[in-house]
């Protein structure tokens, strides 16, 4: 064993102190004081800086040295948990650039997200609890991240979501808030079933759940025996397994049709919705794709690659249609995350390993970003999240304006952002796999480049429209006099708020670099998957993107930009445009009101039919049954004891009655009859004593 | 080992009990305390000594039992008094000595006719001790229904909602349970030969196919009656709702699985045969009532409806996972009957002490806002509706995971029937959390109007008593630490299960 190789395995080792120290502040937080804020924002923070440390170095442990170039750096150590069935069930972490890649995103852009909730949350009474759950959230996450074993990042996905579900409604006094929590979580459960069922079918035929382990028997070192074995639908039962496995990514990472969640997920505070749902948690769909990929591929007949692959880049049309007649603030991001999210889905689909983990890196950077800045937003104009009562705020809050322009670019794909290359490199994967998923995908890119102009014009462009509360058309001069005049003018945010903006934008900058074929012929691809060759390029999608990217901009300039919106209540321009269409893109092309009507509904009335068999049926037998008792049992009182039986003892009782007055007699009193009596007796007695 | 002593202590507390003064309420809570710690206390030991013999005495004597007790009791019948210990019953000797303490502390603010409860509820828990150890099918039989009489009066006297019609539901259930039940043992018996009652002797002579095909599921169905079981449940739901806290605690914590236990011990250790006929239709229907009582669960308006109904749909992965006859299907059923007990106690405290004791009402739609008012209550209820729904690093994940495995290896289609209730369970805990710990905007139902501002009245809610914290720390505690080390009961659970498995095939 190489020196390198026993570096790696020591650290791989070590992995477990990444969620480690996050997962001691949680702790230790639970006990802190209400009052303790200060203390609880700097542990949250440090551990995270801690983590960061941790992941770094173990990034630099797996960046190809010297010669190794064609074999991916990977270590892991394993333990045992508890004796299960007939086995050990082991746990254990692993390290590979897969792995120490997210690891060091999630901690790091953790760590700024922190930084800028302490200013987001800063009036907040429970703002301990907040840091505290999400402390907690950052140890599942990281957990998630470094297992080597399915059922430990099983756990973690479940305690992600637990913390998610906390989190989202951490507002949970909001009637929307505590909805929302509930459908996030109930959501997320449904693709679960997949994910647990994926879990007992790899566990039935491998007979472990450990990834990796030293003696080539991990669950995805088996993956291609598996791929030789027939499974349902026609699928490999590598194929099934894996299929199974992705139902649960598509609850997690919020996949057509179990996205309805994740838009609802923005009740939450604005830095759970950037680290939550934008960065990390819905980005351990896309990972745990990523980390089974080898079931996925192990067998090139099975359709579940090409299922993938649909199921991404239909995700990704359909949520940007949305994101374009949104006017929530966040919830233009929340729809544009979820249509990422199918871009990386579909890369993943059509083969794209690095294309879709790359985006996926990338993409956190300058979502977070995104989210990040529109929290500045919502701080600076007073927690207002309605874009038709912003604008012009290019002039209030300069800082927040350039940092979230970076982020915007970046997510539109324009060049030389981090967004251009990433989403470049999914959309060559998915030229050279499919054309027509690579037609949607680029028309989804138009519309991506297009809501976030229509949105960039819509807050930063034209003049500020706040105060103008024109819905309700009682917007009073007194309510201003009394607070003052500062509380309706937005303003820019503090340096613990904006810090954070300025520090992911650089990455927003210059992380697509790294992927990029023109550079060192793509760093990020011999990092994290050197054995495999790199797609092949084509200019015309190059080209294709760009001029998708700047007509989008372009289209959202003539409408947005041009003549800027002068009053909160003015109709949408497109809404002129598209007509009934905008209502139904604003509606969320009504899929809530489907599920409302369907499956919610059928299940209540499951439940209710349920119900109604217990009380009727079941308990209806058992009353029926007790009736009929009762009813033989009088019919025996009326027929045996009424007319026999008590005719009898009417009977007998007159004899009983006879036979005192009888007794009665022998007690009178007189001496001689009792002597007599008793001389009777006597006789009788020795008679039977001698002739017993 | 001592565990007999447990059954000892325990009706020696009760005749303490009975002799203090019935005015001396203080006295007699502590006493019961005392009673419940130390049946408790012997439980702990045995099962540290256990879990330290448990390899040595497979290896040395091929058999997992620890005969505590083993003298002639009724030479005429040739039943033994035959009290045994092993990896299975020792584990529910510990849930019921927990559930005893806990419940004890929650029942901490009963003031009417305290003796009296607190006697009857400790001959509950010694009845349900005696079942958990007897060896002997006539013993068994005894204990079994020395635990049933208490449980109506505890309904019927301290009850609420149709305490009578749920105390006399409960209590023809379980006669009508007994009685099939008794047939069964009857007819094993004289099958036998009427040469013994003793399980265990019994167990190596099974009695004929044709037998067993017909008294198999006597006996299982009639235990299975009291741990809930598909279609035979609804004395559950409305027994749990008219009992008082401490026996919700119970009747979920630990009678139900008197049922499930008796199902294994009797039914299928000695019917082999009419396991084998049976099993499949019994697994469906165990699964059927997975799904059947959370689809229940989650229509209902009351909050204790709700958990009655999650336990129906929990006890079916218990009975499931008997029917796997899998080495993980049967570990995991046994180690779901000691976190079921955990969970359905925690669930049932809270909704009956903390919440209905305080509210006097268990309306979803009059309740909401509570954590505000009681937080310790909504931190208790999100940790037992955590482990409720399988969330993993509780008891009820390892357990359900275990038996869903057993189950798919039996077939997928038991396994994918059974997760169907993955997403309804938690729709019903989130929708009660929901209703009742947040969401503000509800008139706060129940007493005192007077301020006539839901806000201002919830808090004038009385604040969560030290005895109902503690208890609720230990029962969280234990959920945790079996969720995270579960080696500490599958360690004795598993070698057991191997060893039964073994003696089946």
């Amino acid at each position: 064993m190489s020196d390198h190789a026993q570096h790696l395995q020591q650290l791989a080792a070590q992995q477990w102190l990444i969620p480690f120290f996050p997962l001691v502040a949680a702790a230790i937080q639970s006990l802190l004081p209400r009052s303790a804020r200060r203390l609880s924002a700097t542990l949250t923070i440090l551990a995270m800086g801690m983590s960061c440390l941790l992941a770094a170095r173990a990034f630099w442990a797996t960046l190809p040295v010297g010669e190794q170039h064609d074999e991916v750096a990977r270590a892991f150590f394993n333990f045992t948990w508890f004796r299960f069935g007939t086995t050990a069930l082991e746990f254990g972490f692993i390290l590979d650039p897969l792995t120490a890649g997210m690891a060091l995103m999630v901690a790091f852009v953790g760590f700024w997200i922190f930084v800028n909730a302490t200013g987001y949350m800063a009036e907040d009474e429970n703002f301990t609890r907040f840091f505290c759950f999400l402390s907690l959230f950052a140890a599942s996450m990281l957990g998630l991240v470094v297992a080597n074993n399915l059922l430990l990042l099983f756990m973690c996905w479940e305690l992600v979501g637990l913390c998610s579900y906390l989190l989202i409604g951490f507002w949970y006094f909001k009637p929307s808030a505590a909805a929302a929590m509930k459908k996030a979580f109930i959501t997320t459960r449904v693709g679960d079933i997949g994910f647990f069922i994926g879990i007992l079918m790899l566990y039935q035929h491998t007979g472990t759940l450990t990834l990796y382990n030293a003696e080539g028997t991990g669950a995805l070192q088996q993956a291609g025996s598996l791929g030789q074995l027939a499974g349902w639908w026609g699928l490999s039962l590598a194929g099934t397994i894996a299929l199974m496995l992705f139902i649960g990514a598509m609850g997690k990472s919020a996949q057509f049709p179990l996205h309805v969640w994740l838009p609802d997920a923005m009740e939450g505070p604005t830095p759970v919705s950037a680290l939550i749902h934008a960065a990390t948690m819905v980005a351990a769909g896309v990972f745990m794709v990523g980390r089974m990929f080898a079931l996925f591929t192990a067998n090139a007949g099975d359709w579940v690659m090409d299922f993938v692959m649909w199921i991404g880049c239909i995700t990704a049309l359909f949520s940007a249609t949305i994101a374009v007649a949104q006017f929530d603030i966040k919830r233009v991001l929340a729809y544009s995350t979820c249509s990422q999210l199918g871009f990386m889905m579909m890369a993943l689909g059509a083969g794209g390993l690095v294309a879709g983990q790359f985006h996926l890196l990338t993409h956190a950077f300058f979502k977070a970003l995104l989210f990040l800045g529109s929290g500045c937003v919502i701080i600076g104009t007073h927690h207002e999240q309605d874009m038709r009562r912003m604008g012009g705020l290019r002039k209030y809050m300069p800082i927040t304006f350039w940092c979230y322009l970076v982020g915007m670019l970046a997510l539109a794909g324009v060049p030389p952002f981090a967004g251009f290359f990433s989403k470049d490199e999914i959309l060559v994967a998915t030229y050279h796999h499919n054309k027509l998923a690579w037609v949607l995908a680029t028309a989804a890119a138009f519309l991506t480049a297009f809501y976030m102009t229509r949105q960039m014009f819509m807050v930063f462009g034209g003049t500020w429209r706040g105060g103008q509360h024109d819905a309700h058309g009682n917007e009073t001069t007194g309510h201003d006099e009394h607070h003052g005049h500062a509380h309706h003018e937005p303003h820019e945010v503090s340096w613990n708020m904006w810090l954070p903006l300025v520090v992911l934008s650089v990455f927003a900058v210059f992380m697509g670099w790294l992927g990029t074929p023109w550079l060192a012929g793509n760093l990020f691809h011999h990092y994290l998957a050197p054995e495999m060759p790199a797609p092949e390029h084509a200019n015309i999608v190059v080209v294709l993107s760009v001029v998708v990217g700047a007509a989008g901009i372009l289209l959202g300039w003539l409408i947005y930009g041009r003549r800027p919106m002068q009053h909160a209540a003015e109709p949408d321009p497109l809404a002129g445009t598209l007509g009934g269409l905008f209502t139904v893109l604003n509606r969320k092309w009504y899929v809530d009101e489907l599920y409302e009507a369907t499956i919610v509904r059928a299940t209540q009335a499951l439940g209710t039919l349920f119900r109604a068999v217990d009380k009727l049926v079941v308990d209806g037998i058992l009353h029926a049954i007790a009736w009929i008792w009762w009813g033989v049992s009088q019919l025996f009182r009326w027929i045996g004891d009424e007319l026999i039986i008590n005719g009898g003892f009417d009977a007998g009782c007159e004899s009983v009655r006879g036979g005192g007055r009888l007794l009665a007699r022998l007690q009178n009193g007189r001496v001689q009859t009792y002597l007599r009596v008793m001389a009777l007796g006597a006789v009788v007695l020795v008679a039977i004593y001698f002739f017993r | 080992m001592h565990t007999d002593w447990t059954i000892y202590l325990t009706l020696l507390g009760v005749g303490v009990i009975m002799l203090l003064p019935a005015s001396s309420k203080a006295l007699i809570r502590c006493v019961a305390l005392l009673t419940g710690l130390a049946g408790l206390a012997v439980g702990l030991a045995d099962y540290v000594h256990y879990n330290r013999i448990v390899g040595e005495l497979i290896a040395a004597t091929g058999s997992g039992f620890v005969h505590v007790r083993d003298v002639p009791w009724i030479p005429a019948l040739n039943s033994r008094y035959h009290l045994a210990v092993d990896g299975i019953n020792l584990p529910l000797v510990l849930l019921n000595g927990f559930v005893c303490v806990t419940g004890i502390l929650f029942s901490w603010n009963i003031e009417e006719r305290t003796k009296e409860f607190f006697a009857f509820f400790l001959v509950l828990i010694a009845g349900v001790y005696g079942v958990f150890l007897a060896m002997d099918l006539f013993l068994l039989f005894v204990f079994y229904e020395l635990a049933i009489i208490p449980k109506y009066f505890i309904i019927a006297i301290w009850g609420s909602t149709r305490k009578e019609y749920g105390a006399m539901k409960l209590v023809l259930y379980s006669f009508v349970g007994s009685a099939l039940v008794f047939i069964g043992l009857l007819a094993i018996y004289v099958a036998a030969g009427s040469q013994t009652f003793d399980i265990l002797e019994l167990a190596k002579t099974p009695v004929g196919r044709e037998l067993q095909f017909w008294i198999f599921p006597l006996l299982f169905v009639g235990f299975a009656v009291l741990a809930g079981m598909w279609p035979f449940h609804t004395w559950a739901p409305t027994g749990h709702v008219a009992a008082p806290t401490a026996a919700s605690m119970l009747l979920a914590g630990v009678v139900m699985k008197l049922g499930s236990y008796g199902c294994f011990r009797a039914g299928m250790l000695l019917m082999p045969e009419g396991l084998e006929l049976w099993k499949w239709p019994l697994a469906w229907l165990a699964v059927v009532g997975i799904v059947y009582g959370a689809a229940v669960a989650m229509v209902q308006q009351d909050f204790k409806f709700i958990i009655g109904y999650s336990s129906v749909s929990h006890m079916g992965f218990v009975l499931l996972g008997l029917m796997t006859l899998d080495v993980y299907g049967l570990s995991g059923a046994v180690l779901q009957m000691f976190s079921h007990g955990v969970v359905a106690s925690l669930l049932f405290a809270v909704v009956g002490r903390m919440v209905y004791d305080r509210t006097h009402t268990r309306m979803l739609d009059e309740l909401g806002g509570l954590r505000k008012t009681i937080p310790f209550a909504a931190l208790t209820f999100v940790v037992a509706g955590a482990a409720s729904m399988g969330m993993p690093g509780f008891s009820g994940f390892v357990a359900e995971i275990q038996v869903l495995i057993g189950a798919f290896r039996m077939s997928p289609w038991l396994a994918v029937g059974a997760a169907l209730s993955i997403p309804i369970t938690v729709a019903y805990i989130l929708n009660a959390n929901n209703k009742v710990f947040m969401e503000r905007d509800k008139p706060h139902g129940g007493h005192g109007h007077e301020s006539g501002n839901g806000e201002h009245e919830g808090h004038s809610l009385p604040p969560i008593t030290w005895p109902e914290k503690i208890a609720a720390v230990i029962l969280m505690a234990l959920l945790v630490i079996v969720g995270l080390y579960p080696s500490c009961l599958m360690d004795i659970i598993k070698p057991n299960v191997e060893l039964f498995l073994r003696g089946l095939s």
